[in-house]
């Protein structure tokens, strides 16, 4: 029994009926943490975005250097340092937060890159434009520069969602009781592990592909030449 | 306990994490081409099998197909150990990145190449293997280069279907120790620490290629 | 004696484009035929199809009487297989506007490597022979070189020894100096006129060098909207066209027509 719901085990299709309603809800717990990591991910990328491309070196250096760290060591080491040292410094998160903090913070590594690029793709020549009309820095970013580069970036920062989703399972590793952990758990207490673990490839491969075919239709409506942000 | 006593038990998770993280990558690139090539073949036979593996191993997750193979396989007769269920599934899951950058690789190519090598009545195995990959390898290396680090870091998975590696060992030596921040650090730097050696590999690699492919001279 | 190549009454599409419709073309065996006329107007497409890089909806081609794109099956008449294309293909060679050569391979082997693998020859008769058509192109001490060092004349120089390489009896030229800088064009002009007279081989060249078209051909046809609109020798087409559309034509690449 787990969340109330019974499994029955008479045949395998009667098994993943009844542990269908368990599944269902590991995966809410999955799109949470997904919706909020990425969530966290777009504006810490954002920052550390400016920041990495800020004037002073003192300051786009030891940008750069977290970004790289971020990028370059794995979600589940992140993951579990977040769990343990936080709370020895008297941070005391539920393992759902946590979780979300580690997803956000490593995906805010790849979506501080996907910024700056888009940023940089901008030609040089509206810069200088922005610069003869004597626009402000805001103002140049705002109407400018901003509105150019996010035809650009949503692309990319769509195939991180899509990434994302797919990482969610690491939670699990510190107890976050999301789809693969129900299913893990259903398997550890019935010995029945292909029933389950099947099931949640299956969702997952329905979640993604549903996830990138709603991306595409929403790219292809992105108009090329940019959008005023008012 | 000092840094002295965490080490050693560290790098032997290190040269573990090295080893499946070699063995899966080079493995991978064997999937990786067989479906990015599989996947433009004019065979239905071929393409469609290609077509699978990639959707199905793009679309889930590498947790996901780890627990599956190591958990879910045995229960049909097939016995995996820790390490070959590791290794099977980091690959599988590399591989299908990669396939995918074969296929946009392959794709890429001039399409006068293609027609110089038809005009030459080069059959169309010949036009692949003589014409078009060695146009097309370097260009995938980059991008592969950015698959083995992503496999690097995928490996630490596999400490949760018990493979001891670095990730393990640092999971193993807290657990007794319960030097969190020292031992969780180490771990840190040493991934850190193998993503630019790999870095460093993979370019000298596709310096390598480039030169084999008769690009550089 | 058949003619090397024939279009029997041809119809090729793009989608809803036809750009060929019941076309009919035919080139006797060791004829020089140019083919000229406005862009977009088929002249590439006719080179394509007798080269099997595009397919056609119906009609048939002949090459030396045989047809390339059916052959005959137990009696029946079937479409190409694979075999039939290659065997096909062995009588006809290529030179593309943009060159083409393989990037990775050295001159020689850009040569060689078809004859080598696809014609099976030894290697060191296919050696031979890609030096002396280096020599024939006037680039013998090219052979090590790669394609990205050589110009761009010298690169359509060693297409063109890349294509002899293969002994076609029938060799295409769509182009072949219209990616050239200027000062390139004569150099590979005056290989395909050797080319022209050194070998019994049958050209059909698509090209926008009038002056060359009228020295070097028997024939030329002038395309418009997919049609032969009119041929004959060089001399009457150029100086005598009887259709309106053909003297538009030559007035706007040839300046100084009006004067000849
Ligand atoms: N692959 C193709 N797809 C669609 N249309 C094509 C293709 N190739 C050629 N065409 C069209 O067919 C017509 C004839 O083209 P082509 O034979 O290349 O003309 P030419 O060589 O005389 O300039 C043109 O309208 C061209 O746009
Ligand atoms: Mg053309």
């Amino acid at each position: 029994m787990l969340f109330g719901y019974h499994w029955n085990l008479t045949s395998d299709w009667a098994f993943a009926l009844s542990i269908l309603p368990m599944l269902l809800k590991g995966l809410v717990v999955t799109v949470e943490a997904t919706v909020l990591g990425y969530l966290l991910a777009l504006t810490l990328g954002l920052l550390l975005a400016l920041l990495r491309m800020a004037p002073s070196r003192l300051v786009a250096w030891p940008t750069a250097f977290i970004i790289e760290f971020l990028r370059d060591t794995p979600l589940l080491v992140q993951l579990y340092f977040l769990y343990f040292v936080l709370p020895l410094y008297g941070i005391n998160l539920p393992a759902f937060l946590t979780g979300t903090l580690a997803l956000g913070l490593q995906y805010s590594a790849y979506t501080s890159e996907v910024y700056r690029a888009g940023i940089k793709a901008v030609p040089k020549g509206q810069w200088e434009a922005a610069l003869a009309l004597d626009l402000t820095p805001l103002r140049t970013y705002r109407d400018i520069i901003v509105p150019q580069a996010i035809p650009r970036i949503l692309p990319a920062l769509g195939n991180y969602l899509v990434s994302i989703i797919k990482d969610t399972p690491i939670l699990s590793a510190v107890t976050v009781l999301e789809m693969l952990d129900v299913a893990k758990m259903v398997g550890d207490r019935t010995f029945r592990y292909m029933v389950p673990l099947t099931m949640v490839g299956v969702l997952f491969l329905l979640l993604t592909l549903l996830t990138a075919t709603a991306l595409r239709r929403l790219e292809r409506r992105l108009p090329q030449r940019g959008i005023p942000l008012r | 306990m000092m840094f002295a006593q965490l080490l050693p038990p560290l790098l032997r998770g290190a040269e573990i994490t090295a080893q499946i993280t070699l063995a899966s990558t080079l493995l991978g690139a064997l999937f990786a081409f067989a479906a990015g090539i599989g996947k433009l073949s004019r065979h239905r036979a071929l393409r469609w099998p290609a077509v699978g593996y990639i959707e199905v191993f793009r679309g889930t997750s590498l947790l996901v197909q780890l627990f599956w193979l190591f958990f879910a396989l045995p229960i049909i007769g097939i016995s995996l150990s820790p390490l070959s269920a590791g290794i099977l599934g980091l690959s599988l899951n590399i591989g299908a990145y990669g396939a995918e950058v074969v296929r946009g690789a392959l794709q890429a190519t001039a399409r006068g190449q293609r027609e110089a090598a038809r005009a030459l009545n080069f059959t169309p195995r010949q036009t692949l293997w003589r014409i078009l990959l060695p146009q097309a390898l370097p260009e995938m290396m980059p991008p592969f280069g950015n698959l083995a680090v992503q496999n690097l870091k995928d490996s630490a998975l596999v400490s949760l279907i018990t493979l001891a590696d670095l990730t393990y060992q640092a999971q193993n030596l807290r657990n007794i120790t319960l030097q969190t921040v020292p031992i969780l650090t180490a771990t840190l730097l040493l991934y850190f620490a193998m993503a630019l050696v790999l870095t460093a590999a993979m370019r000298w690699l596709e310096r390598r290629v480039r030169y084999a492919a008769g690009h550089e001279r | 004696m058949n003619p090397a190549v024939r279009f029997r009454q041809v119809t090729k599409r793009f989608g809803d484009l036809t750009v060929l419709e019941q076309f009919d073309f035919e080139v006797a065996q060791g004829e020089i035929v140019t083919l000229i006329g406005a862009s977009g107007s088929g002249k590439s497409t006719v080179l394509r199809i007798l080269m099997t890089l595009e397919e056609l909806q119906d009609g048939e081609v002949e090459i030396e009487g045989e047809p390339l794109w059916h052959e005959r099956k137990g009696g029946r008449t079937v479409a190409a297989s694979e075999q039939h294309l290659r065997r096909m293909r062995k009588k006809v060679g290529m030179v593309f506007q943009q060159f083409n050569l393989f990037p990775h391979m050295s001159v020689l082997r850009n040569i060689t490597e078809a004859p080598i693998h696809v014609l099976q020859l030894p290697r060191a008769e296919a050696e031979t022979r890609a030096r002396e058509l280096l020599r024939l192109v006037g680039l013998e001490e090219k052979a090590d070189a790669f394609p990205e060092q050589l110009s761009g004349g010298q690169q359509q120089r060693v297409a063109i020894a890349r294509a002899l390489a293969m002994r076609p009896r029938v060799l295409l030229f769509d182009e072949p100096t219209s990616a050239l800088d200027p000062e390139m064009v004569g150099e590979v002009l005056n290989v395909i006129r050797q080319v022209a007279g050194e070998h019994e081989l049958t050209m059909i060249l698509v090209t926008h060098e009038m002056n060359f078209a009228r020295e070097i051909s028997d024939r030329v046809c002038f395309f418009d909207q997919g049609r032969i609109l009119e041929q004959g020798p060089p001399e009457q087409i150029f100086t005598a066209p009887r259709e309106e559309r053909t003297r538009e034509f030559l007035r706007t690449v040839l300046p100084d027509s009006g004067r000849t």
